[in-house]
Order: structure tokens, then C-alpha cells, then sequence
């Protein structure tokens, strides 16, 4: 009796359907896009500025757009899961012992949580948001 | 004592016959379980009582050897884990997806062992010290170190839930990549160098990409995908010392 | 089979993410404010200005914008093949190209201001 195994291919442009947690991982991934195309329009951004007070109240004027709002919006809400998964795998990637104990993972990440909002709140600030 | 409660269960199995067959079916069982019962429970009765022919891999019936792994309702489990109660209407049942099936739930676990076996899963001391030096020690803390990746059961649910595995079969996968990790950390080995031969290859680390899969159906909660992680900011650190650091080069 | 140099692009990609989460959030909270019509005071021309003509705003700026755009372009290329597109060395080119370029511009038009 020889072997004759069945080899069952994966399919490779739509096998994320499978499981829920592929989709929530491509979520993740396509994250990327969004800040992809947010970083061309802050070196955008940055061109407009050297160019002059006209034109960059001619960015700022396009940044108003209807188009631009659905797109940072989207762009935030991106940014925003890509930083909670970034900062709940920091305690997969980072465990820290201390004597023969490893400190509670949802500290790291909690730790990472706490630097965000100050961080965030300082830039906010200093922005003169409030 | 109370009588169980019975419930007759529905069951969808992948069949295959590499004598005859050329694809899998499925095919339809009914079978009047206790309500306590697990999957493989109900494999058991099938093949008692309906159908003799019906082939699967299991030994120890509680979570331990690792041999029962299938795909239930497409999710890797051990079939002696899969409590009946978690399930309602027709339960699916098919053989660990990314392995070649051997004969109906049995699985190929070929490219697991050879890859299993290039990770070195074994303490490599520098030098052997005779018996009579007595054994190698280790505090607790040395010890707590590694010991969650230590918990592995070669069950390979992990390879079935990797969908970069499947995609990219030469990756060498969760289970062999996180034991390396375990040896490494280990503190009477010194066989890290050897690991990284593999493990810092375009076939190791680098070819997992965080889906994170293998640590949900991990049933011995070892975490892969942690020891991954760490295992690719330690070998890019090696890359740094190696490439960057004059007379670094080991 | 030789280690790999995935570390090159890796490393990078990590400080990157990094990088997003920290600060990106907070950067598109800004320009969306601002495209809501509440333009915060920060992004007026004097004082946006003011701050990257100084160098330590210059660092930050293009420290966030390269570390970003390489991280994106570098988790994109893997999205790519995950979308079943296995033109890796095509893709990865052409990713990794675009994310010095735009680092590259952010850099020149930092200095001008």
C-alpha cells in the first residue's frame, strides 16, 4: 500500500475569508495604505509650507474638501487601530522579568497607553487645541 | 446519580481514500452522544458502532499527546478539547488544514518532524561535562524563563492556523521556530548560533508577519507568536552587530 | 541556507510602527481638525513655520515622515503578497523607491524653509 497523500492547495488571493481572525489581521495590515497616503500628503504638506504663507492657506483651504475629510477621517480611525494593536503586541515582544516573575503583560501595554495620551495631549497643547 | 443527558449529534467528516479516491467528500454521520462528550467522543462511537472505516489519529484523551488535532467548524482543535455543548447544528470535521491528508482525518506530519528536528530542540552545552561533575543547575527564575515555550505538545494546530505556513510552505512555522526559542533561552545551552542558521533565515522568522493565529488556538497557551517577535528583534540585533559594529563579525 | 538581511528593511519598519502609533494619530487629529474649519493656532503659517525652520523640528518632522513612510511601504509589501500578488522583489522595489523618495523630498523641502 504506497502513500498517496492529498495535498489541498491554499487559496492565495482569498484564503483571509476562512477564519475571522485573517480579516481582523488584513484589517491591520491595510492600515498601511491609509498611512501610506497620509505621509504623501504631509511631505505635500511640507512643500506648501516652504513655499510660502499663500501657499499653504492653499493647502489648508484644500484641506477642507469633502474628499479630504472622508480621507483623514478614515486616516485617523487607521492610525488609531494601528496603534492599539502596536501597542498590545508590545508585551509579546518585549516580556519583562523580574526575579522569577514576568511583569503582567497589560502593564507593558498599558505602560505604552499611558506614554500615548500624554504624548498626545502634550501635542495638542503645545498646538494651542486647547 | 443522575442519568446524562443525551443529544443526537450531526457530524460532517472529510473522507478520503487514497486507494480509491482521487478528491475528499464529505460524508454524513448521526450518532446519539452524551451531552459531556467531546468530538472525538463522538468519532469514537461512529467508529464503534457505524462505521469501521473511518480513520483518525488520537492516544491520550485529555489534551496531552497532541495527536488528535482537526479542523472543527474550520478551527484547529484537539477533537478531545471540542466539548459537544460549544457546538449546534451539523458539527464539520476535517483533517488539519496545510498538511497533506494521509486517509480521511489523518494528516502528513512529515514537514513538522524534518522541520522540528533542523531547529535543534535539544539543550547543546558548551562543553559535556562528565556524569560524574553531576547535573547542570538552574534557579527558578532560569528556569521561569522559558519554561510557557517548554509546554509545547507537537500537536501542529499552530501550523494549521498559520496562513503564512500555508501560503509559504518552505517557512519553517510556529511550533519548530518558538522550541529553538526555547532553547535559547535556556541557560545551560549554548546552541543559539547553530539555531540561528536556521531560525534567521528568509525560511525562519522572517516569514512570519504577526497574524497572531497560532497563539488563539495554541491549547498549551505556549504563545508562538511572542517567541517570534522576540526572535526577530534578537536576530536583527545579531544583523546590527554582525554588519555595523567593527570586529563584530562572529 | 545564508541568514537573511531582512533585518535592513525590519528594523526600520519596527521603529516606524513605532513612530505611527505614537505621533500619526495625533498629526491626522491636527489636519482634521483643521479641515473641520477648527484650524488649530499650531498649524497657522508663522507658527508652523517658525517651528520647522528650528532643527529640532526639522528632526522630528522627518524623523515621523521616514520612519512612517518606510514602515507603511514595508507592511504594504507584505499586504501585497497577502492579497496574492507574488511579485515581491516588483513590489518591494517599487515600495521601498517611493518611501526614500518621499523621505528624500521631505528632507529637501525642510531645508528650504
Amino acid at each position: 500500500m504506497s502513500r498517496r497523500p492529498l495535498i489541498r492547495e491554499v487559496p492565495p488571493t482569498s484564503w483571509y475569508f476562512r477564519q475571522p481572525r485573517y480579516l481582523r489581521y488584513m484589517s491591520r495590515e491595510i492600515t498601511s495604505i491609509f498611512i501610506g497616503a497620509y505621509c504623501v500628503l504631509l511631505v505635500v504638506g511640507l512643500q506648501r509650507l516652504a513655499a510660502g504663507p499663500a501657499a499653504w492657506e492653499g493647502f489648508l483651504a484644500a484641506l477642507k474638501s469633502p474628499a479630504s475629510i472622508v480621507f483623514q477621517f478614515l486616516c485617523l480611525v487607521a492610525a488609531v487601530y494601528h496603534a492599539a494593536t502596536w501597542f498590545n503586541a508590545t508585551q509579546k515582544a518585549m516580556p519583562i522579568q523580574i526575579g522569577e516573575d514576568f511583569v503582567p503583560g497589560n502593564l507593558i501595554s498599558g505602560a505604552h497607553y499611558a506614554a500615548w495620551a500624554v504624548l498626545s495631549f502634550g501635542v495638542l497643547f503645545l498646538a494651542g487645541v486647547f | 446519580m443522575t442519568p446524562l443527558k443525551e443529544r443526537l449529534v450531526q457530524l460532517e467528516v472529510l473522507r478520503y481514500n487514497p486507494d480509491t479516491d482521487t478528491e475528499a467528500h464529505f460524508q454524513r454521520y448521526e450518532v446519539m452522544c452524551q451531552e459531556e462528550w467531546v468530538v472525538l467522543d463522538a468519532l469514537n462511537k461512529i467508529k464503534a458502532d457505524i462505521d469501521p472505516t473511518l480513520n483518525y489519529r488520537w492516544s491520550c484523551h485529555m489534551a496531552v499527546c497532541g495527536s488528535c488535532g482537526m479542523m472543527i467548524n474550520g478551527e484547529p482543535k484537539l477533537s478531545c478539547h471540542a466539548f459537544l455543548r460549544s457546538y449546534e447544528g451539523v458539527i464539520r470535521v476535517e483533517p488539519l488544514a496545510h498538511f497533506p491528508v494521509e486517509r480521511d482525518l489523518v494528516t502528513a506530519p512529515d514537514d513538522f518532524m524534518e522541520k522540528l528536528k533542523r531547529v535543534k530542540p535539544y539543550v547543546i552545552p558548551k562543553e559535556k561535562k562528565p556524569i560524574s561533575e553531576g547535573e547542570y543547575k538552574q534557579t527558578p527564575a532560569q528556569l521561569m524563563k522559558f519554561r510557557q515555550y517548554s509546554m509545547c505538545i507537537n500537536c501542529m494546530l499552530c501550523y494549521a492556523a498559520c496562513p503564512q505556513y500555508g501560503l509559504t510552505p518552505h517557512f519553517i512555522g510556529p511550533a519548530a521556530l518558538t522550541l529553538a526559542h526555547r532553547y535559547n533561552l535556556d541557560s545551560r545551552d549554548e546552541g543559539r548560533k547553530e539555531r540561528q542558521e536556521v531560525v534567521a533565515t528568509h525560511e525562519g522568522v522572517w516569514e512570519c508577519t504577526f497574524v497572531g493565529a497560532c497563539s488563539e488556538v495554541c491549547p498549551a497557551h505556549v504563545d508562538p507568536a511572542s517567541a517570534l517577535q522576540q526572535m526577530k528583534i534578537t536576530s536583527s540585533v545579531d544583523w546590527i552587530v554582525e554588519h555595523l559594529i567593527p570586529g563584530g563579525k562572529s | 541556507m545564508a541568514k537573511s538581511h531582512k533585518p535592513v528593511v525590519w528594523f526600520p519598519f519596527a521603529a516606524g510602527g513605532t513612530v505611527i502609533a505614537f505621533c500619526i494619530p495625533v498629526i491626522v487629529l491636527l489636519t482634521f481638525l483643521a479641515a473641520l474649519g477648527h484650524v488649530p493656532a499650531g498649524l497657522s503659517y508663522e507658527k508652523l513655520h517658525a517651528f520647522a525652520a528650528s532643527g529640532i523640528g526639522k528632526l522630528v518632522l522627518f524623523g515621523v515622515i521616514a520612519l512612517s513612510a518606510w514602515s507603511s511601504a514595508h507592511r504594504l509589501r507584505c499586504t501585497c503578497y497577502d492579497f496574492g500578488l507574488r511579485a515581491d522583489t516588483l513590489v518591494a522595489t517599487v515600495l521601498y523607491v517611493a518611501a526614500i523618495v518621499g523621505s528624500i523630498a521631505a528632507a529637501l523641502f525642510l531645508l528650504r524653509i
